[in-house]
């Protein structure tokens, strides 16, 4: 297998969408939740993508769908430029082979009545990767390469720390030597001093393996520092998508420029509260809309400071401004205030 | 093992679980060593009918002149055997259903909770008779068909804790490895799902003994084995004359049955996670 | 005249299999009237214990106050009789939690379980109490708060659910919140709104935040003092706009650049290691396996709290070199 040429993307997303049969109670039947709406993105080689977005922004959904836990329900996923949902029939084990996955919450994600070196274990068993009298010491590198000690591998999960048990996760990825792995969250979970940890060691592998990520987050700050190029999501939909350079610079689409005004943050120049603080955007009010009816229109309207008509009657398309992708009808007006 | 030690102090906090333990050795004891110190067969007229307890027959003998200690002896056999193999039979068999219900869900799960809930809503002692009067009564139909009417309860709560578990993240993690079902649901889940199992299925032995007497009393049980309830049921006709005679039977299956409620419930205990202290 | 909370020597310790952890030593604080006080610390610092054990809701059995003094408003918290320690939480402290799933009853509405609080403490009955409740929802912010008393927790997303713990709290004005980690569990741009309203909310009642969070950007926009916490002990405490811009510990110099994702060369600046087993503390300094100023001396005793300005403690025999 020769590798790709840098600019063809390792996994790509096209008009990727996602919808759920609600269950429910009487009435309930024919609603649907629209998880996913018309999304599209791609992952270089090497390079690492950032989603960031809340709760209800489909970006679990969307780690569904790319590592093919989930299939969607319209759109295609494109792994090595060959198509992902034809190969997740014909030959899963490669597409599994080449994408994996790591968890937020380290203490579901690794199976408590197994010990480590049989959770690692499994992933080299399963893709026939090590002889079975190779499997402990291959582990065992393993287990050294993201930073854990021979002497984890006969503790069962409970022994060990937050961090300690992402780095088994992260191991338990690697193992099967993939292109691509789909973070989901990955330090959220863990204590502030040790997600640096993580992180480092996250950089650390791409580095020496070249692996390429999709790096989930809340928090639009860590993305800053660590991924090539960002998109965020609201409702299912990506509303901005650049490099991270572009959107650190300035962000464009108002719904990103909430949210990175809402997360507080040391040194501002008033420690006021930040209503208080005059150079700062007010806080969004009220909550994310429910997906089971997302607003017509621009999906962000209701919550939006900059609302006209036109955005409730007609949704934005994504499009190029500056240097960056917006989906907002005057993108080029809010830019312009500051 | 490790987790051996640890469950067994637990399980020694809960001191009627360990009374209950105790109970419940020694008449596992009596039926393997009791008929060879007391080598007398329980269907042999070796007396008077109707004697009271004496020297010779330490707990007299019943209307045919037979030995009870022998028939007490020999029923705890049929008892334990009968409740043991009828729950591990039953257990088997749910945990086959709950787990592929559970794990699959959609119409595979609709399929089969209907065939679930039609048993379950048939009374399993009726049941159990329908059961046996259709076949022979012997050891094996009785017993077979205590477990076909024990595993629905099984199958529902393995259901329910293959439901919590499937969408677990080490579930998702094991899939997107590309882990084959069978062995997901059989080396990941399945020991995550057993304790609150094991907890019900020991409870389902003192049930399968109760079951068992229920049906020797009513006579539908193998004629050529003696057991608790039929010596009940023998007595029954002369209860009024010689009460002891129903009593001695019916006080060592109560006796049997409250040691494994007890021992299931400190089961319960030391395996439901939720009570562990840190 | 006094502080409003006052904390002396506080020591908590649970009794586990493995021996005694102490979960919380010797720990001593004060709280302003108006003041918004941090206690800063991550998993195991045992901030949340020393909240808990405040209002002695810590639970009974397992845990141990083992020493010390807490007064509010002078009178002794940890003496007071069951009885009026009642009265204490709820009318004088109000409490809100990281997951108000565990704090609302799901089977009773939401108008009912504040209706309950005002019954307890205020006496508060019958239209009266359901015209206040609707009242303290449309102050915390709550839309249409007519229908919303008669929803059940689970209608309510996680935002308006802390909102309603939020009014329950407030529903006998207390002098003090305790806040343990409110909006850990909310999307940034709820919790902004969240952080935002106890802001204002504590200007109008004129009332002192104990905030409890492991979120040094939040202790910056919300706090005037913060302690920080590390394996059960104070190890700084100061004004925010210090302790945040010119820190006198490694464990809270190392945790502000964590939270800033301070670069370092090409990696983000990291804590190397884990905060120790609470059944194997280190002699001496807590932090000192961990520490890159950690000598001889740091391994054998534990330094003590030592005064650098006024208001300004640090517990660090090097506290003066470490670099702001």
């Amino acid at each position: 297998m020769t590798a790709p040429a840098a600019a063809t993307p390792v996994l790509e997303a096209q008009d990727l969408a996602k919808r759920f049969p609600v269950a429910g109670g009487i009435g309930g039947r024919g609603r649907v939740v629209h998880a996913l709406n018309g999304v599209s993105l791609s992952v270089a080689a090497g390079e690492t993508l950032a989603v960031v977005g809340e709760s209800g922004c489909g970006k679990s959904t969307l780690a569904n769908c790319l590592t093919g836990l989930m299939a969607p329900s319209a759109g295609s996923l494109l792994l090595q430029g060959e198509d992902a949902a034809l190969m997740l029939r014909r030959e899963p084990m490669r597409f599994r082979r080449r994408v994996q996955i790591v968890f937020q919450d380290p203490y579901a994600s690794l199976n408590p009545r197994r010990t480590i070196g049989d959770t690692v274990g499994d992933a080299l068993r399963i893709h026939g990767l090590a002889a079975r009298r190779e499997r402990r010491g291959r582990v065992g590198q393993l287990l050294a390469e993201v930073g854990l000690a021979e002497e984890h591998l006969d503790r069962y999960p409970h022994e060990l720390s937050g961090g300690q048990r992402q780095r088994v996760a992260i191991a338990r990825a690697l193992a099967v030597e993939p292109v691509v792995v789909v973070c989901d969250e990955p330090v959220s979970a863990l204590d502030v001093s040790i997600q640096a940890q993580v992180i480092n060691l996250l950089r650390d592998i791409q580095r020496r393996r070249g692996v390429a990520y999709l790096f989930i987050s809340h928090n639009l700050a860590l993305v800053r520092h660590i991924a090539r190029r960002i998109a965020v999501m609201y409702l299912g939909e990506v509303v901005e998508i650049g490099t991270a350079e572009a959107l650190g610079r300035r962000m464009l689409h108002p719904y990103s420029r909430a949210l990175f005004a809402a997360a507080p943050a040391i040194g501002r120049p008033s420690h006021d509260p930040p209503h208080l603080d005059p150079g700062r955007p007010p806080p969004l009010s009220g909550d994310v809309p429910s997906p089971i009816d997302p607003p017509p229109g621009c999906r962000f309207h209701t919550r939006c400071p900059h609302a006209r008509p036109r955005c409730s009657a007609e949704a934005p398309a994504l499009r190029l401004v500056d240097d960056r992708l917006v989906r907002c009808h005057f993108a080029e007006e809010i830019a312009g205030h500051g | 093992m490790m987790g051996l030690l640890v469950f067994w102090r637990r399980f020694r906090r809960n001191r009627a679980a360990v009374a209950g333990l105790a109970v419940l050795l020694l008449v596992v004891a009596a039926a393997i060593i009791g008929p060879v110190l007391h080598p007398i067969d329980p269907f042999d007229m070796i007396g008077r009918p109707t004697q009271l307890p004496s020297a010779r027959f330490l707990l007299g003998t019943d209307v045919s002149g037979r030995d009870i200690l022998a028939g007490l002896l020999h029923g705890a056999r049929v008892s334990l055997v009968v409740g043991i193999v009828a729950s591990l039979v039953a257990t088997a068999f749910g945990l086959l259903v709950g787990a592929v219900a559970g794990y699959y869900g959609g119409a595979v799960d609709n399929v089969l909770m209907r065939c679930t809930d039609f048993f379950l809503t048939i009374p399993s002692f009726v049941l159990a008779i329908v059961i046996v009067a259709i076949f022979q009564p012997s050891i094996v139909t009785v017993t077979s068909a205590i477990a076909a009417v024990s595993w629905p309860s099984v199958a529902r709560l393995v259901r329910g804790e293959f439901i919590a578990q499937r969408d677990r993240d080490y579930v998702r993690a094991c899939r997107a490895l590309g882990m084959k079902d069978r062995e997901i649901i059989l080396r990941q889940i399945l020991p995550n799902a057993l304790p609150p199992v094991i907890v019900v299925s020991s409870l389902m032995v003192a049930t399968a003994i109760l079951t068992e007497s229920g049906l020797s009393f009513l006579g539908l049980s193998d004629p050529d084995v003696i057991s608790w309830g039929y010596q009940i049921g023998v007595g029954r006709t002369v209860l009024r004359v010689a009460w002891w005679m129903s009593a001695i039977p019916g006080i060592t299956i109560l006796v049997t049955v409250l040691a494994i409620n007890l021992v299931g419930e400190g089961l319960n205990d030391a395996l439901n996670p939720r009570l562990q202290q840190r | 005249m006094t502080a409003l909370l006052e904390v002396e020597g506080l020591s908590v310790h649970f009794e586990t299999a493995r021996g005694v952890v102490r979960a919380v030593e010797d720990l001593s604080f004060a709280v302003e009237r108006g003041q918004t006080v941090a206690l800063v610390g991550e998993s195991g610092s045992g901030k949340s214990t020393a909240a808990l054990s405040l209002l002695r809701l810590l639970p009974a059995g397992a845990s141990k106050i083992a020493a010390g003094r807490v007064r509010l408003d002078g009178r002794d918290l940890l003496a007071l009789p069951p009885r009026q320690l009642r009265d204490v939480r709820g009318a004088q402290v109000g409490m809100i939690f990281q997951d108000p799933m565990m704090a609302l009853n799901p089977v009773y509405t939401i108008g009912r379980q504040i209706a309950e609080t005002l019954r307890l403490h205020l006496g508060l009955a019958g239209p009266a109490a359901e015209a206040r409740a609707i009242e303290l929802l449309r102050r915390v912010q709550v839309p249409a708060p007519e229908q919303r008393i008669h929803q059940y927790p689970h209608n309510l997303s996680g935002g308006m659910r802390q909102r309603v713990m939020m009014a329950i709290a407030l529903a006998c004005r207390p002098a003090l919140l305790i806040a343990d980690e409110p909006t850990t569990a909310l999307d940034v741009t709820v919790q902004a709104q969240v952080l935002a309203l106890i802001d204002e909310l504590k200007a109008e009642l004129g009332m002192a935040v104990l905030l409890i969070t492991h979120d040094l950007a939040v202790v910056w926009e919300t706090a005037q003092r913060v302690i920080v916490l590390y394996a059960g002990r104070k190890v700084e405490e100061g004004p925010v706009g210090r302790i945040l811009t010119r820190p006198r510990h490694p464990y809270t110099a190392g945790l502000l650049r964590a939270a800033q994702w301070a670069a370092d060369g090409d990696r983000l600046a990291e804590i190397p290691g884990t905060v120790p087993s609470p059944h194997a503390m280190p002699p001496g300094c807590a932090f000192a396996p961990r520490c890159a100023l950690a000598e001889d001396r740091c391994r054998r005793q534990a330094p003590p709290l030592r005064t650098l300005e006024p208001g300004h403690v640090a517990a660090c025999f090097r506290a003066e070199e470490i670099a702001p």
